[in-house]
């Protein structure tokens, strides 16, 4: 038996999706083309918008397909900051890389001023920091980007505070972990700028979206044909986003049996290992996402001893070179760096069943018993 | 059984890896990030901690079909191999940081991590080989003269090569490079790497420099005569000649060597080529890769460097020390390299010279 946790790295196509693609990949025409094959894909691009529009809760002319959710992070950050004359960026510290990285970059090379927002001990933003920081600063600030969740525990940020607080301020919200999982609208968070991905919700790699508020213009991070509001050029990717709107339009993520699944292996671990912790735990998370710290072990030994018992988790976040750092995010909630790198992330998704939970479970308590001991002769 | 296959992104650590796996082996690949601070690219022959190296090791385990992991042995590496690499120069002494690598690192806490999580040992691209006798598991050379890295591992003990597998060493070189290219790994004709990996200019003066600063300190004769200024003893190594920038000749024209490096003084003594002349020398620290070596003499071979000639010696231990005394005096020795004794290719074990005569 092998076991999947670790949807919120990538999950499963959906068969809806997967056969949505097969059918566009057969179809002949750039979307930009004026023929019969152009006009007829390009329809397929437009029917594909509007279904990710009606789920986001945005105009369909406010979604701009990217090649990522990082490429659409990246406009988003970039984009808000050169379209602005302010220099100051606020964004939260467990901010995934892809918002935190085009941060700093500006910081280094544009001028930019970088504030974080810090957390509380169960990962949600402080949202004091914001109001004072607001108050203080708000005449200098370009843009506001706080993740809608955090990928690594899960913890729902609230973001209909920012916005609220932020006033006239843009804020930019990377959603790629909500969407589809969690009640979200663009329009009634009333926000600037949102990130959503297709492989996290059921559709293929490689595509995703930067939602932007309508008449709003941002400069290009891409420039060439102009193709989606002349603010991400290249061809459009037709097949992709046919198959991701397909995904999104199946409403197959059931969050209450994820939950529910989640709940029950949290149960289990903390029956197995009293003194295993949950993060996040008292506040309000994603379904699927289940962060737990094993006190005395390194993530990247328990990361191999569940895999060698067919058990797929994460370590929550890796760099270039594969190796473990400690997650800034843990470290943000006040863990320290050896603490942080006792923990692994445990992500749930459509296909997981009470067996799998069941499974993973039966292999912990010997993983973790390996995990200890590999981490005593370390100490030596 | 269960093995950690040691890939260093290397040829010769994909072929074991692929010949233990052969062998009807579990295997997991694990490479070592050694720098908490890796470099892109590999440059030329040196340096073996790169991005690139670690990439290579990965798509090697791919093409071999085991699973791969990255393990951080940055801290492990920086206190026990090049922080001791620092100090011993510091001390006057000449290390050898492969060895230190072997025995804290790759057959330690490597070794150690992997036992404690259900492993029973490290497979690792070495040149040598291991023979099961009755006095138990034994350490040789390997078949490739040019290649035998014997003189790295004989700082292993017993426990440490009863848990380690070389499967590389009854086979030359130039043949695990065709296996390489047969099995289909890209790294079939990376080329070896050479030096010391953390120093990837290969200037090994000019790194020490860096760190340590460079005192100025008099150049001596045997008899306290300044000849000269140096610019760090560390910086020196017995039996060097060039590059001292002496302003007063011999009488005779002869050349002048270094003879020896006085840390506390920070004095640097010149000599004559004879003088460099070495007998005998005492080990400290001795490990046996096989059966304990007493007190009575044995006769032997004794190596001094990797790649250094096999020395006909008697040897024995004096108290806690491991004494060779050689039938023809050596040139040049320098107290931190390591002595390993050879009973034909067995490999007896080794000591850090401390004292020579």
């Amino acid at each position: 038996m092998s076991v999947y946790l670790d949807h919120a790295a990538t999950t499963p196509m959906f068969d809806v999706a997967i056969d949505a693609m097969n059918s566009a990949l057969r179809k002949l025409g750039n979307p930009s083309s004026l023929h019969t094959e152009g006009r007829s894909t390009r329809k397929d691009v437009e029917d594909a918008r509007e279904k990710i529009a009606q789920a986001v809760g945005c105009l369909a002319s406010e979604v701009i397909f990217t090649g990522s959710g990082t490429e659409a992070d990246n406009a988003a950050i970039k984009g808000l900051f050169w379209h602005s004359d302010k220099k100051v960026i606020l964004v939260s510290s467990i901010e995934h890389h892809a918002v935190l990285d085009p941060a700093q970059w500006l910081a280094e090379h544009e001028g930019a001023e970088l504030i974080q927002i810090p957390v509380n001990t169960d990962g949600v933003i402080d949202l004091d920091f914001v109001k004072k920081t607001v108050a203080e600063r708000g005449s200098e600030l370009a843009l506001i980007s706080v993740m809608h969740s955090n990928n690594e525990t899960g913890v729902i940020q609230p973001i209909a505070d920012i916005v609220k607080i932020a006033g006239d301020i843009p804020v930019h919200c990377d959603a790629v972990q909500s969407f589809t999982k969690v009640p979200l609208s663009f329009k009634d968070l009333g926000l600037f700028a949102m990130t959503i991905s297709g492989h996290k919700v059921g559709g293929p790699l490689g595509i995703g979206a930067l939602i932007l508020r309508r008449a709003v213009e941002i400069p290009a991070l891409l420039h060439g044909g102009g193709q989606e509001r002349d603010i991400r050029s290249g061809t459009l990717n037709a097949p992709s986003i046919v198959a991701f709107a397909s995904a999104v339009e199946a409403k197959l993520y059931d969050a209450k049996k994820i939950a529910a699944l989640r709940d029950s292996f949290e149960a289990g671990v903390l029956a197995a290992r009293p003194d295993a912790v949950i993060n996040g735990k008292s506040a309000p998370r994603l379904p699927g996402i289940s962060n737990i710290t094993f006190p005395g072990t390194q993530s990247d030994s328990l990361l191999l001893l569940m895999d060698s018992e067919k058990v797929s988790c994460s370590t929550g976040a890796a760099c270039t070179a594969g190796v473990h750092r400690p997650s800034h995010v843990l470290m943000a909630m006040g863990l320290t760096d050896v603490v942080s790198q006792s923990s692994l992330r445990f992500s749930f998704g459509t296909t997981n069943t009470e067996a799998d939970v069941a499974y993973a479970l039966s292999v912990l308590p010997t993983v973790i018993e390996r995990g200890l001991a590999a981490n005593a002769v370390g100490k030596k | 059984m269960k093995i950690i296959a040691a890939m260093s992104g290397g040829v010769d650590s994909a072929v074991a890896a692929a010949r233990a796996v052969e062998a009807g082996h579990e295997v997991i690949g694990v490479h070592l990030a050694l720098s908490s601070n890796p470099q892109k690219y590999r440059s030329g022959a040196r340096g073996c901690c790169t991005i690139e190296d670690s990439h290579d090791a990965r798509r090697a385990a791919d093409v071999i079909g085991i699973p791969f992991y990255i393990w951080d042995m940055a801290d492990e590496f920086h206190e026990g191999v090049v922080e001791n690499f620092m100090s011993e120069y510091k001390a006057g002494r000449t290390p050898n940081p492969c060895l230190r690598c072997n025995e804290k690192i790759k057959f330690a806490a490597v070794l150690d991590r992997a036992k404690a999580m259900g492993f029973d040992g490290v497979v690792t691209g070495h040149y040598a080989r291991t023979r099961e006798t009755d006095a138990g598991r034994t350490l040789h050379r390997a078949v490739d003269p040019l290649k035998d890295q014997s003189y790295v591992l004989a700082v292993l003990n017993r426990e440490q090569i009863n848990g380690a597998i070389f499967p590389l060493g009854d086979t030359e070189k130039v043949d695990i490079r065709k296996e390489a290219e047969a099995r289909g790994l890209a790294v079939a004709q990376k080329p070896d790497s050479h030096d010391i990996c953390f120093v990837p200019s290969g200037d090994n003066a000019g790194w020490l420099r860096d760190r340590m600063g460079s005192e100025v300190g008099p150049i001596v004769d045997q008899d306290g005569n300044k000849l000269g200024e140096h610019k760090g003893a560390y910086t020196y190594t017995i039996g060097q000649r060039k590059g001292l920038g002496l302003t007063v000749p011999t009488a005779d024209g002869s050349p002048r060597f270094v003879l020896k490096i006085e840390p506390i003084s920070n004095t640097v003594v010149v000599g004559a080529r004879e003088d460099l002349a070495v007998t005998s020398m005492r080990g400290e620290r001795p490990i046996f890769c096989g059966p304990e070596v007493g007190a009575a003499p044995l006769r032997g071979f004794v190596q001094v460097r990797a790649h250094g000639a096999a020395l006909d010696c008697t040897y024995y231990m004096d108290n806690d020390q491991l004494v060779a005394e050689l039938d023809q005096p050596l040139l040049g020795l320098a107290t931190g390299q390591a002595m390993v004794i050879y009973d034909g290719d067995r490999v007896v074990g080794s000591a850090t010279i401390c004292e020579t005569a």
